[in-house]
């Protein structure tokens, strides 16, 4: 059973643009599924579906084996890690005080949250005692991302939804961080959504690609097979158009 | 005597002010923060309220704070004449910049971050506590500053209501026209200002603000604590029957014949609060009526046209009759007449009334065009005032008139800034600045005798009251008047002073 699941989701914001037309997806748990599309596909609507930040006209969201309206919101956030581009960290808090926020907000004892902190940021890559105290103002944006992606590990939730985690990056930086976010992924065995409308970017860290246009699907397969075979049109236009 | 001499004189007193100049500034702050950060939040979730709710604190800001002060005296728990009164005023002026920044400060925190914060499984509680409080904090306090700012200053008018504070020497000095006695109000004034602005603005620039805000919230909440502890204690001591409530108005001859009043009470054994200084003839009478002051000295002519809305008389008797039945129907009782006429007065310079030949106001009408007056507010409304004089004499004045507060009016005559001010009769600084009156030769000005004014209830409430009021009848003539004025104006005495003088040489009180 997958750990995910979108069925026939549609979705008009209140200015009148329909942003899912019906989507369906899935994705079975330790893979990784990329939505890629232009901005204005719909991506990030269809990720926000998934913990309730945005909620669906029509149609059924499965997470983690229940539908979202099922889930009480503050809970079932909990229980997912969500990374966004500039990784939207709190600039008010130390990179130690955001990473280990939601284990605090789930109640976790003081010493319990300092000991995850330093784990956290060992595994992105951050030594702990140089960057625990550091404002999120003094990293820089390579440090920030993975600052990003550890506070979503915080909890050790087995769903991690990232929106264009490393979006803003130098492409040197960039590359060296989705290596590491692969290899951090097969480690853990996380469940993964990520929406990019890079297509190398798709292409290199993806189980399985959605393409997206226009609020809807419009190609699902293995990045092999969205290089390969994309559909005529859309698909084929924008692959071409990225990969040289 | 030079001003730091002054000073260190009075250096106790000045202290006790500036106490309690603080305290009145902190607790409407206080209060201000209290309602207007919850209300600020409030208006965040509800936008459809926030234009109007902003609007209307606004409008509060622009109303006049002695107007403000008149609308509170009647009313209960709020109101009344002393310190509720003016930390409502204060609190209402306070509440705009802390609303507008805590409603503005929310709404900028970046809406990327409150997403994240969502997205983190955040409750709208926590949200509201970890991320936007926090971040708004420098524009709330930036507005906590502003709003305490502005509050100390504003707390010297405070003293219009009998609240104390800086402005009790601010007021008392330009009453006198003593200006160590407004240095000394306003240099203490100027220095706490400055004081609140740089605190709060090392705040505002804190590495972590929140920590600095819990402490100075710790901190004035401590001292509030104490303060209440001390005015609790205070009020332990005195007896359980209320006393007796002295009023005036803020002029040197109503402060003095206020001080004089209570001395002659307090030698009676009567016990006595004094509250005077109050801002003007209707605060006074609001104060009356409502039972906040027990007496005060009121002027016939005043009190027939002004308070009670009767048409002006001419005869003093008749003014007299006829107050004293208005004013009990609405329980005011008027005491005998203390033995003065306290009219208006034209004065303008010895000099230059010599050069051009003006002895009685009729003589103005060929030169008025040329003149500027200077006149307090009241005289431009009075039924008694401005547009009959004119009317009277025919004056038709070039220029309007320039308004001023009642003690600046002789030093700007004397200054040559005006060339004819609206005064009364009995200013001990017309002989003091080497000025002259104009006769009234058209007898225009209604008679205005001085009589005490009494809450009838309160003579109830304190036996042997009227009696012990009713032992000035006739004590005070116009040249006992003028130079007691002239003992607080031109030899800057204390008026609690001159008052025990005068009743110990009027043989009222034994030594």
């Amino acid at each position: 059973m997958p750990v995910l699941e979108l069925r026939e989701v549609r979705k008009r914001y209140a200015s009148g643009t329909l942003a899912l037309d019906g989507v369906s997806l899935a994705v079975e748990e330790a893979r990784v599924l990329v939505l890629l599309g232009t901005s204005g596909s719909g991506k990030t609507t269809a990720l926000k579906t998934m913990n309730g930040l945005v909620t669906p006209d029509a149609g059924e969201v499965f997470v983690l084996g229940r539908e979202v309206r099922a889930w009480d919101p503050i809970a079932l956030r909990r229980r997912i890690g969500y990374v966004i581009q500039e990784a939207g960290l709190l600039p008010h808090l130390s990179v130690a005080a955001n990473v280990e926020l939601v284990p605090r907000l789930l109640g976790w004892p003081a010493d319990r949250r300092r000991a995850r902190t330093r784990e956290l940021l060992g595994l992105v890559g951050l030594p702990p005692d140089r960057y625990g105290a550091a404002m999120p103002a003094q990293l820089s944006g390579g440090e920030r991302q993975r600052v990003g992606l550890a506070r979503a590990l915080g909890a050790d939730p087995p769903l991690l939804l990232m929106d264009e985690p490393f979006g803003a990056l130098d492409p040197l930086t960039r590359r060296r961080l989705q290596d590491e976010f692969k290899e951090l992924q097969q480690r853990l065995g996380k469940t993964v959504v990520l929406v990019t409308h890079d297509v190398p970017e798709a292409l290199r860290l993806a189980h399985q690609v959605a393409v997206m246009d226009l609020g809807r699907v419009v190609q699902r397969g293995t990045p092999e097979n969205v290089r390969e075979r994309p559909e005529p049109g859309f698909v084929a236009d924008f692959v071409r158009a990225a990969l040289p | 005597m030079g001003f730091a001499a002054f000073a260190a004189e009075r250096r106790a007193e000045i202290l006790a002010l500036t106490a309690e100049h603080v305290v009145l500034v902190l607790v409407a702050t206080t209060i201000a923060v209290a309602i207007g950060l919850p209300l600020g939040i409030a208006l965040t979730r509800s936008p459809r309220l926030a234009r109007p709710v902003l609007a209307l604190t606004s409008v509060a800001q622009t109303i006049p704070s002695l107007a403000l002060f008149g609308f509170l005296i009647p009313l209960p728990f709020i109101g009344g004449v002393g310190a509720r009164s003016a930390i409502v005023a204060l609190a209402l002026y306070a509440l705009l910049p802390i609303l507008r920044n805590t409603y503005t400060g929310l709404l900028q925190v970046d809406r990327a971050v409150l997403e994240a914060a969502t997205g983190m499984g955040m409750t709208a509680g926590q949200r509201l506590r970890m991320v936007e409080l926090p971040l708004a904090l420098p524009v709330i306090l930036a507005g906590v500053r502003v709003a305490t700012v502005v509050a100390v200053g504003t707390a010297t008018i405070a003293a219009a209501i009998g609240a104390g504070g800086l402005g009790t020497y601010v007021f008392r000095g330009l009453a006198t026209v003593d200006t160590r006695l407004i240095l000394a109000g306003a240099i203490p004034a100027a220095v706490l200002a400055l004081a609140a602005d740089a605190l709060l603005g090392a705040l505002e620039r804190a590495r972590r603000p929140g920590r600095g805000a819990a402490w100075l919230a710790a901190a004035v909440a401590a001292a509030l604590a104490l303060a209440l502890a001390t005015s609790a204690l205070r009020g332990g001591r005195e007896p359980g029957r209320r006393p007796v409530v002295v009023g005036s108005k803020n002029f040197t001859e109503q402060v003095v014949l206020g001080e004089i009043l209570a001395a002659l009470l307090e030698a009676r054994g009567f016990e006595v609060r004094r509250r005077l200084n109050l801002g003007g003839t209707t605060l006074c009478d609001a104060a009356l009526r409502a039972g906040q002051v027990d007496l005060y000295v009121e002027y016939t002519g005043t009190a027939l046209t002004e308070i009670l809305k009767r048409p002006a008389q001419r005869d003093p008797a008749r003014v007299y009759a006829e107050a004293a039945e208005a004013y009990a129907a609405v329980g005011v009782r008027v005491g005998e007449p203390l033995g003065f006429d306290n009219s208006y007065a034209l004065v303008v310079r010895r000099g230059e009334a010599e050069s051009r030949g003006w002895r009685r106001i009729s003589d103005l009408a060929p030169d008025a065009g040329g003149l500027r007056v200077g006149l307090f507010g009241e005289f431009l409304e009075r039924e008694d005032g401005m547009p009959g004089l004119l009317r009277a004499y025919g004056l038709r004045f070039g220029r309007p008139p320039i308004e001023m507060d009642l003690g600046l009016l002789y030093q700007a005559l004397a200054g040559g800034q005006v060339d004819l001010v609206v005064g009364s009769a009995t200013d001990g600084l017309i002989a003091a600045l080497d000025l002259v009156v104009l006769e009234d030769d058209r007898r225009y000005f209604p008679p205005y005798d001085a009589v005490p004014v009494m809450n009838a209830a309160s003579l109830g409430a304190h036996p042997g009251l009227e009696d012990a009021v009713r032992a000035l009848g006739g004590r005070i003539d116009a040249a006992t008047m003028r130079r007691l004025n002239h003992a607080v104006d031109g030899e800057h005495r204390p008026a609690a002073a001159v008052a025990r003088e005068f009743l110990r040489g009027a043989e009222l009180v034994q030594d």
